[in-house]
């Protein structure tokens, strides 16, 4: 076990360099670039800024002294938000999208799976087709529609909820992102899980297992839960290191602080170093995330060597 | 009502007494040092917490700001400024004729790298030192004692005194630049000279602002607190204004404007912006380069009326000349088919288009580029129905991405016509006029004409402010005449303004200071 | 076919799960017919399908037709805009229709090709294991990870607009969550008592995986393809955003479903309709996709 994370440590920094010259690449040739506007700036003038952020040294250049500052922990400044450096904005933004994509996750996840094994349970009887129905709506229904529908009603008529922001970051502003945001997930998890689960129920040692006489709670909890959970797991890994780095969607329409924006905020104002910035920091989460996913299979299911 | 919200939120102060004020601000500002920024979220921050030399009020008249009184020498090349004795810093510092000098070298100088460092471009050696020839210390802007500042202009510069109310151009405290770097503009460090100072900044969240007990003029604020939300998608701005969670919005969502003007009519304030919005032709290809009467009957098949009324209908007003009517007292020349009906100027649409070489049947090949919106894609759609049907022209629509169309427009490469738009950076028919100098970095189309360049020279030496506008006019009818671009329509401002609200008022550029509002205690009035 | 053969020496080997290969097909139509939910939904899709296809013949509008007289108009059967208009007076109708070609054939080709990808990656790198796999997903985790859009907009730039760059756009991403899934379900396939036997039996690496390990994947993916549709469709909207996607005024569900949620309550029959043929659609996959999964479930049709 130790020597396997040691590897896939050590695996990870390889795989990182080449995430960051690839996306280096990648962002640097795209047509645009960060001071471009409808009001075109006079060519001194951008002549000063690319100076600024040394965009007129050769590109090899650039790529060196960004990763001489990234071993350094050092993001850059960033070039949309001048008086912010690309850390700074990372780590205002992240504990925001930790809660709520964390909590949205955890919401997923208890109720997708109780739904996913209910439905198993009744498989092709009408609860069965309800209760997917009502799993699925969370990915018929674009969650661009779902959160203004939401709001609309919990905010605006109804009055029970904040329309947006964080307020003093009580629970009552977290309610309708975190449901918007786990809305989806959940589908994915229930429709997983029922599929996983069918396939455990009917296997010999389930069988064998209830016929032994065990209380079917036991038998769920005991023996089918954990190989059934095995796809909801490989799908959860990078989906949690997604939604914990924040939704664009959730966040602009909410108000919301977190980091899903600068995806493609960043992208679409070309700043170059915060793109970067969030590029590296879910590359590490994903890589991150999926070490773990791999761990959880050693445990799910004793038969997984790799 | 209103309380019964805020207890359900949870947010704090519901009970106490400060009277504060919750806008929505559309972008996230990229800054708040004034040298910094040139979006419009920034700038409205930047003009509650700073002032310049001059100010605005709420209407747009330019009035004293810091310095209570000016002269200018009668060729309009000197200015002297005398500051208020008692304008302070919002830690009660004097501000100085220093303050200004240091301020403005700050601004020209190419290591600050300001987008805006061209405001200062008529003072004598600006331009020289943005280029990086001369140390910024050559700028002339001189103290002549501690309550006294001189600037020399290199040329005569009719709309200066507005450029000085211009954020950009508001004083920077030298001591926290030179302790913080550029890093001074944060909450605890960020010294300004305005009605407000800042109190707390979460980047994509709000901005929040505390009343300045310094300011000169601060028996006149009425409004203890002001936050600025960051809420760039419309709909959820105004979502959260009927949630009661906001007194002003930035913009309201586009198709809204017939249902808010039923629901809430007396809450929606819509007014003259001064701003066009255009198709561009690419002048430097085919089939537009050097075909006048292509691009004349292009611009003769769209019925302005149809999309200002029916594609957009929130009051904008049709635009056929390039700059917007009223602009400082600015009449722009009459096109001439303004008043046709569509019949006479579809027949004349079609009599131009065979005259360039095409017929229905034989039309040339050309793309109408536009970048992501609903707004651009409706007007785009419009637009290609109308050719269709006038002319049977088939042009392919193509939606790009912002910067990777600007780009294209900027390299010549685009073929046919992008949709561009122009605001007016101050309330001058000079801001349009030298969009289409041939020198221009903002002249996207590669219009070209000498004449046109001449006239604009002419009208920068002429001091009479009448010949002056004579000069601008003669030079874009000239520029209508040769139909560089399309003018579509003119803009209006549109935003949402809570009942409690009061001193609202319209302004051309769309500014409203937040210490020319105050709040009507009794009762609330949103709907 | 040579599906006997493989069978038989299969056989010889001494595992028994192979020889469910040989009918894995036809046993699977027998299971889906009977199962009456995924007969419905195919069905209704096929209803739908028929639809978008002959749509031009259903109205008499055009889908880029604008009537300026009717901007915003609400459904009513006398105008004969059914669904009612757009706010630029164009037929909903007939917009919606066609927007569904568009997105069924995305949904379709797409999730198709995230498919083939996803099932062959993850199934060899799960089975090959240790290095090969530790390489493999490393090279997924960087995919993961690279900016998305900047992607999209260097694939126009190299290739101009192009249809088919929709699907390499929307493949190239959504082949991932697939081939993780397939390949933690190798791993755990692979020690399973038949494919030793298999392997001890000296049957070549590749069958293996074509006859033992992907046959019994299918239940998974069979579920997982009625995720990544929805997924898909609404990329394809996105992906207009860049300007990759369909151009007006042609259109998509995925499209017309954005634009009617920005005139939720000023038009809300913009958003309705299209948003209704789109989760019907889902709904009909998602129990196709069902029904699929019980069939291909190899421990189903041991009983």
């Amino acid at each position: 076990m130790i020597r396997y994370a040691i590897q896939r440590f050590l695996g990870a920094i390889p795989t990182l360099l080449i995430l960051i010259a690839l996306a280096f690449i990648m962002i640097r040739v795209a047509p645009g670039g960060p001071f471009d506007a409808e009001k075109q700036l006079l060519p001194e003038i951008e002549a000063n800024l690319r100076a600024a952020y040394h965009l007129d040294e050769p590109l090899v250049q650039q790529f060196g002294r960004y990763l001489y500052a990234l071993i350094q922990g050092d993001f850059g400044p960033s070039f949309q938000y001048r008086d912010h450096t690309v850390t700074e904005l990372i780590m205002d933004g992240f504990p925001v999208s930790l809660r709520l994509g964390g909590l949205a996750m955890l919401l997923a996840l208890i109720v997708g799976v109780s739904l996913g094994t209910l439905a198993a349970f009744r498989q092709n009887t009408p609860t069965d087709y309800t209760v997917m129905g009502v799993a699925m709506t969370g990915i018929s229904i674009p969650n661009f529609v779902m959160a203004p529908l939401m709001i609309l009603l919990f905010a605006v008529y109804l009055k029970w909820l904040p329309a947006g922001g964080l307020g003093d970051g009580g629970i009552a502003n977290l309610v309708l992102p975190v449901i918007a945001l786990a809305l989806p997930q959940i589908a994915y998890v229930a429709r997983l899980t029922r599929g996983s689960m069918i396939e455990v129920l009917r296997s010999n040692f389930i069988r064998t297992a209830s016929a032994q006489g065990l209380p079917m709670r036991t038998v769920i909890v005991q023996h089918a839960l954990k190989p059934a959970l095995l796809p909801v797991i490989s799908y959860i890994g990078p989906a949690t290191a997604a939604i914990i780095t924040g939704s664009v969607v959730i966040e602009q329409i909410f108000g919301v602080p977190g980091l899903g924006r600068y995806f493609v905020q960043g992208a679409l104002n070309r700043d170059y170093t915060l793109v970067m910035g969030v590029v590296v920091f879910y590359g590490v989460l994903i890589i991150s995330f999926n070490f773990l996913v791999d761990l959880l299979y050693g445990w799910l299911d004793p038969r997984v060597k790799y | 009502m209103l309380l019964s919200v805020l207890a359900a939120c949870g947010t704090p102060d519901s009970t106490d007494h400060t009277s504060r004020l919750l806008r929505g601000n559309g972008a996230e500002p990229e800054s708040l040092d004034p040298h910094a920024v040139r979006s419009e979220a920034a700038g409205n921050i930047l003009r509650d917490i700073g002032e310049g030399l001059v100010s605005f009020t709420a209407d747009g008249r330019i009035v004293a700001g810091v310095a209570e009184s000016w002269t200018i020498s009668p060729d309009g090349l000197e200015y002297e400024f005398l500051l208020r004795p008692d304008a302070r810093w919002s830690n009660g510092d004097p501000i100085t004729a220093d303050d200004f000098v240091y301020s403005f070298r700050r601004l020209a100088d190419p290591g600050t790298a300001a987008f805006y460092a061209s405001l200062l471009g008529a003072i004598v050696n600006a331009e020289a030192i943005t280029r990086g020839e001369m140390p910024p210390e050559r700028l002339a802007v001189t103290v002549l004692d501690d309550g006294r500042l001189h600037i020399r202009l290199k040329q005569a510069t009719a709309y200066f005194l507005q450029l000085l109310s211009f954020p950009s151009t508001y004083p920077v405290h030298r001591d926290s630049v030179e302790r913080y770097g550029t890093d001074f503009a944060r909450p605890g460090r960020l010294l300004s000279n305005g009605a407000y100072r800042l109190q707390e900044r979460v980047v994509g969240s709000h901005v929040k602002l505390t009343r300045n007990p310094f300011y000169w003029n601060d028996a006149q604020t009425r409004i203890d607190e002001v936050i600025f939300y960051a809420l760039p998608d419309n709909m959820a701005e105004l979502l959260r204004f009927r949630a009661g969670e906001l007194d002003i919005t930035s913009a309201i969502p586009a198709g809204s404007f017939a249902r808010l003007n039923r629901d809430m009519p007396a809450l929606l304030r819509v007014a003259p912006y001064l701003a066009t919005y255009y198709l561009g032709f690419n002048l430097h290809r085919e089939p537009f380069a050097g075909n006048r009467s292509l691009r004349r009957a292009l611009s003769l098949a769209i019925d302005r009326e149809v999309i200002t009324q029916r594609v957009l209908g929130n009051g904008e007003q049709p635009a056929y000349s390039w700059t917007p009517p009223g602009i400082n007292g600015y009449l722009p020349p009459p096109v001439g088919y303004e008043q046709w009906p569509p019949g006479q100027r579809l027949a004349e649409a079609r009599r131009l288009y065979r005259e360039a070489g095409y017929g229905p049947e034989n039309g040339p090949e050309m793309e109408l580029r536009f970048n992501t919106s609903e707004a651009h894609q409706r007007i785009a759609v419009a637009v290609q129905a109308m050719w269709k049907e006038a002319l049977g022209l088939e042009v392919t629509l193509v939606q790009e991405e912002f910067r990777v169309m600007l780009q294209k427009i900027r390299g010549g490469q685009v073929n046919g016509l992008f949709r561009s738009s122009w605001i007016a950076d101050y309330d001058d028919p000079l801001t349009f006029a030298e969009v289409l100098a041939s020198d221009s970095a903002t002249n996207m189309t590669g219009y070209n004409n000498p004449e046109y360049d001449s006239l604009l020279e002419k009208a920068a030496q002429e001091h009479n402010a009448t010949k002056r506008y004579a000069l601008l006019e003669k030079a874009e009818a000239l520029a209508m005449e040769d139909v560089p671009l399309i003018p579509v329509y003119h803009y209006v401002s549109k935003h949402l303004v809570a009942s409690r609200v009061g001193g609202w008022q319209d302004h051309a550029l769309d500014y409203h200071m937040s210490k020319d509002l105050f709040l009507i205690p009794e009762g609330d009035g949103r709907q | 076919m040579t599906n006997r053969q493989e069978a038989t020496r299969a056989a010889d080997t001494g595992s028994d799960t192979a020889i469910k290969g040989r009918s894995l097909w036809s046993d699977a139509l027998q299971v889906l017919r009977q199962n009456r939910a995924a007969m419905a939904a195919m069905i209704i899709l096929a209803i739908v399908s028929l639809l978008v296809i002959i749509a031009p013949f259903l109205s008499p509008y055009s889908y880029d037709f604008t009537d300026w007289d009717s901007v915003s108009v609400g459904p009513s059967f006398s105008s004969g805009h059914i669904f009612g208009t757009d706010a630029l007076g164009r037929d909903l109708f007939v917009r919606t229709l066609y927007g569904g070609r568009i997105s069924l054939m995305v949904g379709v080709v797409a999730t198709a090709v995230s498919l083939v990808i996803g099932i062959s990656y993850g199934a060899v790198a799960g089975y090959l294991g240790g290095k090969t796999d530790h390489v493999m997903m490393r090279i997924v985790d960087i995919l993961y990870a690279l900016p998305f859009m900047f992607l999209v907009i260097l694939l126009m730039v190299l290739f101009g607009r192009n249809i088919f760059l929709i699907f390499v756009a929307i493949g190239a991403i959504n082949w991932l969550d697939m081939a993780r899934i397939v390949r933690g379900q190798t791993l755990s396939l692979k020690n399973t008592e038949f494919v030793e036997a298999a392997r001890a039996g000296g049957v070549s690496t590749t069958r293996i995986i074509r006859r033992h390990i992907i046959p019994n994947l299918l239940g998974v993916v069979a579920v997982y393809v009625t995720l990544t549709i929805p997924q898909v469709i609404l990329v394809e909207s996105f992906l207009s955003f860049l300007g990759l996607g369909v151009q007006e005024p042609m259109t998509s569900w995925g499209a017309l479903v954005n634009e009617g949620a920005q005139e939720l309550e000023n038009a809300p029959w913009m958003l309705v309709f299209p948003a209704v043929f789109l989760a019907v659609t889902l709904f009909c996959f998602n129990f196709i996709g069902d029904g699929l999964r019980d069939a291909l479930d190899p421990r189903d049709r041991s009983r």
